[in-house]
């Protein structure tokens, strides 16, 4: 059967190496043309306890993972037991019976079909290590796909290529065995994707493209203390430091990563840091010193089910009023909250420029699905990153006589200096101080330097985009959103527009500080409003409501750790009256 | 100076310490510790012929923080406990900077004590001066980590009941390289031991004895002229045992003060390939190209 797209879901053992499994089949599609989008699912911790790793793959664009699984493979019978449900009509679970008694699992569903292939017995007979019966599973799903095997060896081949010759060959072994059971098994073919333009496509997270975009923006210090999901934009740091001039630390803490962050832009470089939820607790306060002290920092939040330790490894959009908020007295910060891994590239590219530029904290805000999960794109431009780094002055000769760090100008931003530099002495001062720097308590000081910092705002309004509307124009439903909800958001759209149900959506990536008139032109103008959010209390609309006076009473909101499918919007879209 | 490689000849030096004064005056009580520090530092730079655009002060809260109005050098006036990882960055950032920090005993012995840990253990090549008051005067009063058992303040009315954090023990424990002990009474004495924890390649800290002549009527400078003596003056010692540092620095009949440890180990910023040529700060940034990064996630 030809289709257009199908979800392949894998599951079993915390340890079995499910990740890397789902990377390598991610891959082999990217690779010729397709697209992908997956998510990893894992308890916290190393061993033992249920993974899944789904991957949805597209001949035309897709931009979520959906409800529907068409191939499952079963490592364990765990994998069978929870996940059979999902499978759509007519689909597969692929398993093992050595370590899955299916005789009364199968009873449950009649419409499905059960394959089983001998992973184990596979993996033993070739006297390779049990772990290898992922490879078994990946050459199976590519013969019940009709796919080229020859794709899979070669992304196998890249990927342990550094673990030697006898590894990559064992891992191809393997693949090509499971991959021949299923051709001799079975004569006809489960599914067969679209042919495609065979453009390849880069495959990467959230957490890989902010990286990326901070490298280009010429991040030139990173900090991090290790909190999933924010950990692979360390690990990505540490990886490259030395080919790119970064200098990476892992700290002792959070509040150390923050502080080292501000030093290290206060001595001139462009600096970075990311945690998630709790880190992000430990920092509030060096958000703050940051803010007093005009010292540009770029802060990555990556979040995750919350309070306290929450659900370190799943997805929550929890944190945004937080980090609206964050640290103690009124001071300005951006807010942005990309939808997708372009995005973060983009605009991590962006914030660099807005921290230089206002001399203010700017925080990205992802969430675990965002951070962890694959999409698929063509080559990203990275020449439309430039560098901006507003009043900074670089050459001596330029700074002015009897020099002021905090010179009261008429768009509140100063010129700063570089450390070092012979003119530009002075002390930055996390207590209140005057235009020198110097600690000043007067009335008539305090008045003006606050008044200094908060009017930046008005040019900084005037740069920020506005919230960008996809879908028609004069739509019955409008949605409004942020984030990493913005795919299932548009693929439920896809398929509601197509029922002529008109819906539009109002997407933020920029969340602080808004346009408060064009929000409200836009409500006024859309006759019905709903807010779509991976949260308990709404926070989007609590925003729009406190920079606008207007309540979105409809809401379609989801807290159980998991990210929406574009199924739950479609259901809760359709139940608004 | 091996800091400053040909930046500034002593030929061409003309500064004094005056010129390291801003337009501020000290706004310490009579006859605080504060301002031997203060005097002894200004001293030391200005014999080490530092200039004051290469040089950063970073300083945490506390009476001892209100000095970043004092002296005429960069300066990064931090949040409480936090002058250490501030001072780290900026370092890493640019380590052709003379980065100096200062704080006090509650900022680094309390709020700030894993920094102080992990900051020995690092050895970034920059020195730290904890004012060590063993008292929190800027809050008018009440204990400190380093406050004697038994002492009596606002927040312990009836008498501190922990044991006191022994700061020069435990930078000894951390991995420190350059371990000492001053006082705020004897700045002759003070401006030789910062001048040599400047000199020093790696971490360096001090921990100096300063009396609090308004909230502390025991650590008083009398207190002090009466139970310190130096280890200068003890014939044998030597200063690359650690374990004979440790203990001199647990003596508590009388308190030792000078050098008790300094030993050449590994400098962090000297083990960074990516800023052995130029520091950080010195890179262009304008168009870095990442077509090869961009191409590893094909």
């Amino acid at each position: 059967m030809k289709v257009s797209n199908i979800t392949w879901k894998i599951g079993g053992e915390a340890g079995f190496g499910i990740l890397s499994t789902g990377v390598i089949f991610s891959k082999i599609f990217a690779k010729k043309g397709y697209f992908v989008v997956d998510n990893i699912e894992y308890p916290s911790l190393i061993r033992g306890g249920h993974n899944t790793y789904t991957v949805r793959v597209g001949s035309n664009q897709i931009l979520s993972i959906n409800k529907d699984i068409n191939i499952l493979v079963a490592l364990n019978e765990e994998t069978i037991k929870l996940h059979q449900e999902e499978i759509t009509y007519g689909g597969y679970i692929v398993y093992d019976e050595a370590v899955s008694d299916v005789r009364d699992i199968k009873k449950a569903r009649k419409d499905i079909n059960y394959v089983m292939v001998p992973f184990s017995r596979i993996v033993s007979e070739l006297g390779a290590p049990g772990v290898m019966i992922n490879n078994v599973s990946l050459g199976a799903s590519v013969a019940l796909l009709n796919y080229d095997l020859e794709v899979l060896k070669s992304v196998i081949k890249e990927i342990f290529g550094k673990k030697g010759p006898e590894v990559v060959d064992l891992n191809i072994k393997s693949s090509e065995l499971g991959y021949k059971y299923i051709k001799q098994k079975l004569k006809a073919t489960a599914y067969e994707m679209e042919i495609v333009n065979p453009v390849s496509r880069m495959l990467l997270t959230g957490n890989d493209a902010v990286f990326l975009g901070a490298v280009r923006a010429g991040c030139k210090f990173y900090a991090a203390y290790p909190m999933t999901p924010s950990s692979s934009i360390l690990h990505s740091f540490a990886s490259i430091e030395e080919d790119y001039n970064i200098v990476t630390k892992h700290a002792e803490d959070e509040i150390a990563v923050i502080n080292m962050a501000i030093g290290a832009s206060f001595a001139g470089v462009r600096a970075m840091v990311a945690t998630s939820g709790g880190g992000f607790s430990l920092m509030n306060e060096g958000i703050g010193s940051a803010a007093m002290t005009e010292t540009p920092i770029v802060v990555v939040l990556c979040q995750r089910p919350a309070p306290a330790t929450g659900l370190p490894t799943w997805t929550e959009q929890g944190d945004m009023l937080f980090a609206a908020h964050a640290s103690h007295g009124e001071f300005l910060r951006v807010i942005i909250a990309p939808g997708d891994p372009e995005e973060c590239f983009y605009l991590t590219g962006r914030a660099f420029n807005l921290a230089d530029k206002y001399q203010i904290p700017v925080i990205i805000i992802l969430d675990k699905y965002l951070s962890e999960s694959h999409f698929s794109y063509e080559k990203f431009d990275f020449k439309k990153i430039i560098v901006d780094r507003g009043k900074l002055i670089t050459n001596n000769k330029d700074i002015a006589e009897k020099y002021k760090r905090y010179l009261n100008t008429e768009d509140g931003i100063s010129p700063r200096v570089i450390t070092g530099t012979k003119n530009g002495i002075h002390i930055a001062n996390s207590d209140e101080h005057d235009e020198r720097g110097y600690s000043e308590e007067s009335a008539y000081n305090r008045k003006l330097m606050v008044d200094k910092r908060f009017r930046k705002i008005k040019k900084l309004i005037d740069e920020i985009p506005p919230p960008r509307i996809y879908g028609p124009i004069d739509a019955e439903i409008t949605i409004w959103s942020w984030g990493s909800c913005k795919g299932p958001i548009l693929e439920a759209m896809n398929i509601l527009n197509q029922k002529e149900k008109k819906v539009n959506l109002i997407h933020f990536t920029y969340l602080y500080p808004i346009d408060n008139e064009s929000i409200a032109g836009i409500i006024e103008s859309s006759s019905k409003n709903v807010v779509v959010e991976n949260n308990k209390t709404s926070q989007l609309a609590k925003i729009i409501m406190m920079n606008t006076g207007y309540r979105i009473k409809n809401k379609i909101l989801k807290y159980s750790g998991r990210q929406f499918l574009p199924e739950e919007i479609i259901s809760g879209i359709e139940k608004i009256e | 100076m091996n800091k400053n490689k040909g930046k500034s000849l002593k030929e061409d030096y003309n500064l004094k310490s005056s010129d390291l004064n801003t337009e501020r005056k000290p706004t310490w009580c009579l006859g605080c510790g504060n301002y031997g520090i203060w005097n002894s530092l200004k001293k030391a730079l200005i014999k080490l012929y530092l200039v004051p655009h290469e040089i950063l002060i970073v300083y945490g809260i506390g009476c001892s923080g209100n000095g970043a109005n004092f002296i005429k050098t960069y300066a990064f006036h931090a949040l409480h406990g936090r002058a250490l990882p501030v001072a780290s960055g900026a370092k890493l950032a640019n380590h052709k900077l003379n980065v100096i920090i200062m704080g006090g005993d509650g900022d680094g012995a309390g709020i700030g004590g894993n920094h102080f840990i992990h900051t020995c253990r690092r050895n970034l090549n920059m020195t730290y001066l904890m004012h060590d008051n063993k008292i929190y005067g800027l809050t008018t009063g009440q204990t400190s980590p380093t406050s004697s058992r038994g002492f009596k303040t606002k927040s312990t009315p009836s008498g501190v009941i922990e044991k006191p954090v022994n700061p020069v023990l435990l930078a000894l424990v951390s991995g420190a390289t350059f371990v000492a002990r001053g006082f705020s009474g004897d700045t002759k004495h003070l401006t030789e031991i910062i001048k040599r924890a400047i000199k020093h390649r790696g971490f360096s800290f001090i921990d100096i004895l300063q009396p609090c002549v308004t909230f502390n009527k025991i650590n008083t400078y009398d207190f002090y002229r009466e139970n310190i003596y130096k280890l200068d003056e003890l014939k044998d010692y030597n200063r690359s045992d650690l374990n004979e540092a440790i203990k001199r620095s647990m003596e508590q009949e009388k308190i030792p003060t000078g050098i008790f440890y300094q030993v050449k180990e590994p400098v962090y910023e000297d083990e960074l390939k990516q800023i052995e040529r130029k520091p950080l700060v010195d890179h262009i940034i304008t168009d870095v190209d990442i077509n090869r990064l961009l191409n590893s996630y094909y």
